[in-house]
């Protein structure tokens, strides 16, 4: 798939404009953002004059879940670090939840709930003390209520049993529940969730999915990367997907299913013949190969395709339409394995 | 899912959280507890070698101590001999160790960034941190001065204190006096901590912050050692930490002990703002 299929449709622009007002300085009196997240042109240039994100426009809606995709070492990640505050952008806006990031950064992280690049805790604590020690750095957290609010959450990611155990002997899986459990220690807008079922098994990764189903039912607008598209597919309403350091996508998973145009496949030993009647209905990106004819459908119907064939004295072996998966998409827009671009 | 988010809240509370969080995790941490159980060991050792070469006749002792010769006539001599002879690398080394570790530990784990993402903001990560520092560069102190003070009260005569001006004072004064120079080393120890704080914000390697810090205070220690560098003297960062003497003294030579507790204060500023300016822009990529 080429360059042609490479879409914005990033109402970031207007996003922008509606967030940028002297009332969102402060978070409760501002009236919700039309998105979550809304960044033009953020791009991170490192030291070494590597471009690792380059010109990103996102626009993630409220209430949506978001599939951040891309291969590894896309920009994912790094597009992350400068949502949350943690690297800074070399050039950019970004406006999480209609505050400006990084400047709002204190005042707007504690709606947002966060696990960045695999879930980062003290190995000599135990599950609970750790998240203890994550609510108490939190100035908006309440002291009295902290024990609640951290079973609470250890129990919604299924941890409860193991809150004595240190974190040091935590499983994979148990390390990154851990994580998804102190992003939900306060209640959230947005849950910005990288590579969450990294190295899990289909089992922890199918949990993951639910709870970020979960999530999302209760209004919460969930962020989440992954360089496997089957993985979030299922839970995703919208994707981004991320191409050496570009936005190649981004819109409604509808929108990206419509751009992968059914083709009508002929098998046929007169494949000349064959693309001469196709070429005579007018279908679009005509291709031979072998005896194979093959093109895009469009509006045609296959019936009509084949009797005119048959009338056109073309022997028919084979006739079908083939629609490519989402997967097949995915790999179009981000390209082969090892295409990583340093 | 329960409010956590309390309106108008006093900022100081919730800081306060966060330190005592921070304090259970530096005196949770096996390892300081070991370099506190070690920093109070070597006074007793010290007490004993001493109390060996005083028994066997000649006075003992590594030359150039002060306070060595009043020892076998009062054991709170110890402490000042303890303080005067740790100084040179084994206190800077614990304090530089808590020190070194603080940002770049933090890096190291991963945690970090879970504490920005909270998030703990970056001033106030850094005061919690430089805040840890400071109560364990007094701890460190304490126990050594305590433990040098209970030694040298078990194995020598505990009396009325002479001090190095030939007054002598009683008892009380003299632990007094030990109380403030214990202070004073604390500052010493808490400026030298805010240069560990500085490094610590360099690197994700503690080990790294901890070996620089070290060669630092051993390369200060010895240029204030060579007599042609006299010029320079008391702008190195270790200069004044042993002018504690200036305590033992009557009247107080409060001349010295201010110009000291300056030198402190500008170097901890220094390395303050330094750290401050490195972690308030830096990329956190650990």
């Amino acid at each position: 798939m080429t360059g042609t299929q490479i879409r914005n449709a990033a109402p970031s622009a207007t996003g922008l404009v509606a967030i940028s007002e002297p009332a969102a300085e402060t978070a409760e009196a501002a009236a919700p953002a039309v998105l979550a997240v809304a960044s033009s042109g953020l791009t991170k240039r490192f030291g070494s004059g590597q471009v690792a994100v380059d010109h990103v426009d996102l626009a993630v809606p409220r209430g949506c879940v978001y599939g951040f995709l891309g291969p590894n070492g896309s920009g994912k990640t790094t597009t992350i670090r400068m949502l949350l505050g943690l690297a800074f952008p070399t050039s950019g806006r970004t406006e999480v939840l209609g505050v400006p990031m990084p400047s709002g950064a204190v005042q707007v992280l504690p709606r947002v709930g966060s696990l960045v690049e695999g879930p980062g805790f003290y190995p000599f604590l135990t599950g609970w003390d750790n998240l203890t020690r994550c609510d108490a750095a939190d100035r908006t957290a309440n002291p009295r209520t902290a024990a609640a609010r951290i079973g609470e959450a250890l129990d919604r990611v299924g941890l409860l049993a193991a809150v004595r155990k240190r974190y040091r002997h935590y499983s994979l899986g148990m390390k990154q529940r851990l994580g998804i459990a102190a992003s939900l220690l306060a209640p959230r807008e947005l849950i910005v969730l990288d590579e969450p079922t990294n190295g899990l098994d289909p089992q922890g990764t199918r949990e993951v999915r639910a709870l970020i189903r979960q999530i999302a039912t209760e209004g919460v607008t969930v962020f989440v990367s992954s360089h496997l598209l089957g993985e979030v597919e299922q839970v995703c309403s919208h994707v981004g997907v991320m191409r050496a350091g570009r936005l190649v996508f981004q819109g409604p998973l509808e929108e990206l299913r419509r751009t992968s145009a059914a083709r009508i496949r002929v098998q046929t030993a007169e494949p000349a013949a064959a693309e001469a009647v196709l070429h005579r209905l007018g279908l679009a990106d005509l291709q031979v190969s072998g005896h194979q004819v093959s093109a895009q459908l469009g509006e045609d119907s296959p019936e009509r395709i084949c009797t005119e064939l048959v009338h056109a004295g073309v022997a028919v072996r084979d006739l079908g339409v083939v629609v490519p998966s989402l997967e097949e998409l995915f790999v179009g827009l981000t390209g082969e394995g090892f295409d990583v671009h340093d | 899912m329960t409010k956590s988010v309390t309106a108008g809240r006093v900022p100081i509370r919730g800081w306060l959280r966060f330190f005592r969080s921070e304090l259970r995790l530096v005196f949770g941490l096996r390892r300081n507890l070991w370099i506190l159980a070690v920093a109070g060991a070597f006074p007793v050792l010290i007490g004993i070698g001493l109390r060996l070469a005083t028994h066997q006749g000649n006075s003992g002792g590594p030359d150039g101590v002060a306070f060595i010769s009043q020892l076998a006539g009062n054991g709170v001599f110890l402490s000042f001999i303890a303080l005067t002879l740790l100084l040179t690398l084994v206190m800077p080394l614990a304090v530089g160790v808590a020190a070194g570790d603080s940002i770049a530990g933090e890096a190291g784990y991963g945690t970090l960034r879970t504490l920005l993402a909270v998030p703990a903001g970056r001033v106030r990560i850094l005061s919690v941190k430089y805040a840890s520092i400071v109560v364990f560069a007094v701890a460190v102190t304490f126990v050594v001065a305590g433990v040098a003070l209970a030694t040298g009260a078990a194995l020598f005569p505990i009396g009325p204190v002479t001090l190095l001006s030939g007054t002598t004072v009683p008892l009380a004064d003299g632990v007094v006096r030990l109380l403030l120079v214990a202070l004073y080393v604390a500052a010493a120890m808490a400026s030298f901590g805010a240069m560990g704080l500085a490094f610590s914000t360099l690197t994700e390697h503690s080990l790294g912050a901890i070996a620089a810090l070290a060669i630092l205070a051993v390369v200060s220690e010895v240029i204030d050692n060579v007599p042609q560098f006299a010029a320079v003297h008391p702008y190195l960062p270790t200069h004044w930490w042993n002018s504690f003497d200036a305590l033992m003294r009557v009247p107080v030579d409060t001349g010295t002990l201010g110009r000291g507790l300056l030198s402190f204060g500008i170097y901890t500023l220094l390395w303050g703002s330094i750290a401050w300016a490195r972690f308030g822009t830096a990329d956190v990529t650990s």
